[in-house]
């Protein structure tokens, strides 16, 4: 079965539309529950982390320039690099091995 | 009144670095968002609605599967639900008598980065430097999308592979800080790098779709984390 884009795309947007104006309209006060206090703690570190390895190594088409890429992002977030200039570095790193690797081999 | 107006203002100005950005890593993610074969309206109209980089990415990934729409609701719910967060906090930061519509526009522009700014304003917040924030960064989010999906076919392929490690960097640059300042969260980091490699190449979780394969990873461990090591109260917000 095909599925209609514009329906994927309305039923994302009113999903990340009620997530994002729900708390803000209703929850008054702090949540107390220690547990999904904790839970929605971890969440985004966890879905970011499991969304970027191994995609990451994946994405380009030589899987060491991905690699590469992430070590080369870890370390120049580690320094305190803002998200935009790890961005650019990440990209750099793939297209300067890539360019290398089309020479050498 | 002029102090709304003076509040907008401040939110374009404060909003024009976080646009430039913007367009940038959504250039990256309008290649994958052609690579679900959306076409640059729907890329536009996308980035306008849900304007979330891990979010959109996350809903690509579903269409490509060619998935359900409940799994749909269901990715989009757990790669978003750290806006829920975002959305206590800010409710903490509004005046109590803030009405109804401004609670549901503010609501609806929550960003990370937009988050980011509006929560480090001193004093209660004004919904106008929100608005004014939103006029500007949002339209680069979406413009820079339908630009990726246009010029996706024109760039060589060298480049596009380059860019299609943007969005992951842009990943690596939100976790990787406070994995740094934070051991559980650093631990739990590279577990949820692990676990992610392993279910990719078990071929027990091959019929699932990538979409699922996170959200569920994401559930678990974070659920795991969260029994196992509770957050105080103050280190919640980041």
């Amino acid at each position: 079965m095909t599925h209609n884009i514009y329906l994927y795309i309305l039923v994302a947007a009113f999903v990340s539309c009620l997530i994002r104006v729900l708390p803000l309209t209703l929850i008054r006060g702090k949540i107390k529950n220690p547990f999904i206090r904790s839970f929605l703690y971890y969440v985004p570190y966890v879905t970011l982390a499991v969304m970027t390895f191994p995609a990451i190594v994946t994405a380009p088409r030589i899987p060491l320039a991905g690699i590469l890429a992430l070590i080369a992002g870890i370390a120049a977030a580690w320094k305190g690099m803002n998200m935009i200039g790890i961005a650019v570095l990440c990209c750099a790193v793939v297209f300067i091995c890539e360019t290398a690797a089309a020479y050498i081999l | 009144m002029n102090r709304n107006k003076n509040a907008f203002f401040n939110g374009i100005r404060d909003g024009f670095p976080i646009a430039l950005g913007y367009f940038a890593v959504a250039f990256s993610l309008g290649i994958v968002a052609k690579k679900a074969g959306l076409n640059p309206f729907q890329g536009f109209l996308s980035s306008m609605l849900n304007h979330a980089s891990a979010g959109e990415y996350a809903e690509f990934t579903v269409i490509i599967a060619n998935a359900p729409y409940l799994e749909m609701a269901f990715v989009i719910l757990v790669t978003n639900i750290r806006y829920m967060l975002m959305s206590c906090a800010l409710s903490q930061k509004f005046d109590s008598g803030t009405s109804l519509f401004h609670r549901l526009l503010v609501g609806f522009g929550i960003t990370d980065e937009i988050f980011g700014i509006s929560i480090g304003r001193p004093g209660a917040l004004n919904p106008y430097y929100n608005y004014g924030a939103m006029a500007i960064a949002l339209p680069g989010w979406s413009l820079g999308t339908a630009l990726g999906i246009v010029a996706g076919n024109i760039l060589p392929a060298s480049l596009v592979s380059a860019l299609s490690v943007a969005l992951y960097g842009m990943f690596v640059a939100i976790i990787t800080p406070v994995s740094k300042n934070n051991k559980i969260v650093g631990g739990v980091v590279i577990i949820s790098f692990f676990a992610s490699f392993l279910v990719s190449r078990i071929s027990l979780f091959a019929q699932m779709s990538d979409s699922m394969k996170i959200s569920l990873l994401t559930v678990l461990i974070a659920g795991l984390a969260a029994f196992f090591f509770p957050v105080k109260e103050e280190a919640d917000e980041t």
